[in-house]
């Protein structure tokens, strides 16, 4: 029988930082997100998170996205609204509207099978029955073997048994101050509060989502609200693509 | 040429019969019945039966009560239909193309074809010929386009033929405005109008003597139905179709067999592992047909015989053309579980009733990529088949302002319909609620937005509002009463972002104090 190494067993190269940061290369590929059903907090962060993961993928993914959701959590939550996406994930988003929770895990399971989706993302409320230990631990083999990431967010559920990787607490914070209209809603900002995780210490952390890029954005004590934020440049080290960097700077 | 089949039902429940009692059912007056809410009506007749005074549409009772030994026997129009998809099927000896003229007709394309029989009038003959020994009672016709032929078929002599180089209404002029297959009601009106034949028509078309007052009379008449755009509805259009002036589509019928494979099996099965090995050898043999024929399959009906004589059916779809016996069994395996064996499964028949062209392609070569992972397709095909069609599902732009229209949900392998693009300054949530819930404003800011409401039983504070954005109703799709829109995006004290909208402005006149929703929930 030939040997597998799926990516998850193999030993990193060296070892990972105690603190978590956006941008580490070593994702892990089951993380939890608990949020309140009554906001998008949930949903959001995890659409960021895996943008995080995947932007150092080396060129143009086309592969699909595929975002599962209960009954449940359609009522509570709604559906994804395609014009609010993000722009390189708008084309290729497939939603799964599961009646039960039983059929949600089944989605998940089968989207983490597939070599053609690049992530999914799930949506369960509450702490049903089927969503033990058992079945958190069967979607983290299946995801480890199969390479493919779950982002699952837990709408209004308790801290139950669970093995993913990483686990968050989200809720929505105030956002910042836009430049131009200072009374308008800002750039979409998060607290994450890390509880658990097998390679990083916990924390708590200000996200904040800006033009695609993860950021963690330092306590309001320490900002100078007359002082407006930096504008985002994007990922300095990448290639800047038909726009030298003076011009982002100054757009 | 167009073939009539004037006396279809009839002429099928006579060879239904057996041949010693056709001659006493000629005889017996017999009228075909349907039911219908005011009790049993006639749809056709027999000789006898016509002689004895039924007609067609009249009640069963009032043809009793002149005929009180007429026969009622209850006809079968899905027969008939079936019926005549055959018969277009076989009259495709006399031309390449036949299409189907329901309820009693077929349309044949024999351009070209004529010289074959020796000549037009020897092809009718053999049509008539081939019809009587069938058993038939047919009236055919030949004419350049569809509706002349169709019109000499029904209200011309027997045997008529229009050649191309005849004018058409020396032919038809005398015909009744029947003939052009409008519909009843449309037939009324010419009819009160004082048009009976196609000559009267065709004169008011422009076709007269006094120029200036036919194309008077063709401005009133093309105004009295500008607004029948369907042909069966407007007299004009069928008549520019039958004498050739505008094209008139039909849709040929195509013999087309269907891949199937079927078991018969010595001892019925009554236990779920022997009919997974038989469904097994089914989705092997059904990958070779397709294989045969370059297809792959997109919807499989799987038909089990019981012993007791009942049929069960099970049917999948897929979301692409497969041609994978694994992937076919595993998807059944799924739809199986509850089938009721009874005392036994005597024949097992798989048929793939869709199917499209799939190339040969190279086994994979690269071992990894099959035992890493199933292929998107397979993978929609099993969620849909456990979670039904309608649940997996793309979402894609739509054309409108309106938020929940500017969405639809489709397929989600289908291609992506073109759309324009998307407004950089229109800040849409990432989630929109599938119906907009009502929220109560408990206090309202002097600018017309709310400063602190209830909703899901919570109270919260807005801090910050950015709008409003007008969205109005979409007059041509909704009634005049619709109320137009204002969206606002807010942020309450907790940094929870919210789409909210007022229905209506005050006094606009289209309700009272306009409501507050909740639409959209911001990442």
């Amino acid at each position: 029988m030939p040997l597998h190494l799926s990516p998850a067993r193999v030993l990193p190269a060296r070892l990972p930082e105690a603190r978590w940061r956006p941008g580490l290369a070593d994702q892990p590929f089951h993380s939890e997100i608990f949020a309140s059903g009554a906001e998008a907090s949930g949903a959001g962060l995890a659409l960021a998170l895996a943008r995080d993961a995947l932007a150092d993928g080396a060129g143009e993914d086309t592969r699909h996205v595929l975002w599962v959701q209960d009954r449940k959590a359609m009522q509570l939550g709604g559906r994804p609204c395609v014009a609010g996406l993000p722009p390189d994930l708008r084309h290729r988003l497939i939603h799964v509207a599961a009646a039960t929770p039983e059929d949600a895990l089944f989605a998940l399971e089968e989207g983490l099978k597939c070599r053609d989706v690049v992530c999914v993302i799930g949506e369960i409320a509450g702490n049903p029955r089927a969503l033990g230990f058992t079945a958190s631990r069967r979607l983290s083999l299946t995801a480890e073997r199969h390479g493919v990431r779950l982002w699952l967010v837990r709408l209004d559920a308790e801290r139950d048994l669970s093995s993913a990787r990483m686990r968050w607490q989200a809720r929505a914070a105030p956002s910042p101050p836009p430049r131009w209209n200072a009374a308008a809603p800002g750039t979409a900002t998060w607290h994450a509060e890390l509880f658990r995780a097998r390679r990083h210490a916990p924390g708590e952390w200000m996200l904040s989502d800006e033009n695609g890029n993860l950021h963690i954005r330092p306590p309001e004590h320490v900002v100078d609200p007359a002082v407006p934020a930096p504008p985002d440049l994007g990922h300095l080290a990448r290639p800047t693509v038909g726009q030298s960097l003076a011009a982002r700077a100054r757009a | 040429m167009a073939i009539w089949l004037a006396r279809l039902s009839v002429n099928r429940w006579r060879l239904a019969l057996a041949p010693e009692d056709i001659v006493a059912a000629d005889s017996a007056p017999t009228a075909l019945i349907t039911e219908t809410a005011h009790g049993p009506r006639i749809v056709a007749a027999n000789d006898a039966g016509f002689a004895a005074g039924a007609g067609v549409g009249m009640l069963l009772a009032d043809a009793r009560a002149l005929c009180p030994q007429l026969v009622a026997v209850p006809s079968d129009p899905a027969g008939d239909l079936a019926f005549l998809e055959k018969f277009a099927l076989w009259a495709q000896r006399w031309g390449p193309w036949s299409a189907l003229d329901p309820p009693d007709g077929i349309l044949v394309d024999v351009t070209g074809a004529a010289h074959l029989f020796g000549g037009e009038e020897r092809l009718l003959a053999d049509v008539a010929a081939a019809c009587a020994a069938r058993g038939l009672r047919v009236r055919a016709a030949l004419a350049p386009t569809a509706g002349a032929a169709w019109a000499l078929a029904h209200f011309g002599r027997a045997g008529a033929i229009l050649a191309p180089g005849d004018d058409p209404m020396r032919l038809l002029g005398d015909l009744p405005v029947a003939a052009l297959r409008l519909d009843d009601d449309v037939l009324t009106v010419l009819r009160r109008l004082g048009i009976k034949r196609l000559g009267e028509l065709a004169g008011v078309s422009g076709e007269g003597d006094d120029p200036a007052a036919q194309a008077a009379a063709r401005d009133a008449f093309a105004r009295r139905f500008r607004n029948r755009r369907s042909p069966a509805a407007n007299p004009l259009i069928r008549l520019d179709q039958l004498l050739g002036r505008v094209p008139e589509p039909l849709l040929p019928v195509i013999a087309k067999p269907q891949p199937m494979v079927q078991r018969r099996l010595m001892e019925p099965i009554r236990h779920r592992a022997p009919l997974d090995r038989v469904v097994g050898d089914l989705a092997a043999d059904m990958v070779r047909a397709l294989e045969a024929r370059g297809e792959g399959a997109r919807r499989l009906e799987l038909g089990l015989w019981r012993v007791d004589g009942e049929v069960l059916l099970r049917r999948i779809e897929l979301a692409a053309a497969t041609r994978e016996a694994s992937h076919i069994t595993r998807l059944f395996a799924a739809r199986l579980e509850t089938i009721e064996a009874g005392f036994g499964i005597e024949a097992v028949q798989l048929r793939a009733s869709w199917s499209e062209p799939l190339a040969l392609s190279q086994a994979d070569l690269d071992a990894a990529a099959e035992q890493h992972g199933t292929s998107l397709s397979a993978c929609i095909d099993r969620l849909s088949v456990r979670l039904g069609p309608k649940a997996v599902t793309r979402p894609v732009l739509r054309a409108s302002h309106i938020p929940e229209r500017a969405q639809g949900w489709q397929p989600p392998l289908d291609p992506v319909p073109p759309s324009q693009g998307l407004l950089a300054f229109h800040t849409r949530p990432l989630k929109l609620l599938d119906r907009a819930e009502r929220i109560a404003v408990l206090y309202a800011s002097p600018d017309g937005f709310p400063q602190r409401f209830r909703w899901r039983g919570t109270v919260r504070e807005v801090v910050r509002v950015e709008g409003p954005e007008r969205i109005a109703p979409e007059w041509w799709r909704e009634r005049s009463s619709t109320r137009l829109r204002d969206y606002y995006r807010i942020e309450d004290d907790a940094g929870r972002r919210y789409w909210i909208y007022r229905q209506g402005i005050a006094g606009d006149g289209r309700g009272g104090v306009p409501d507050w929703f909740l639409h959209g929930l911001y990442a």
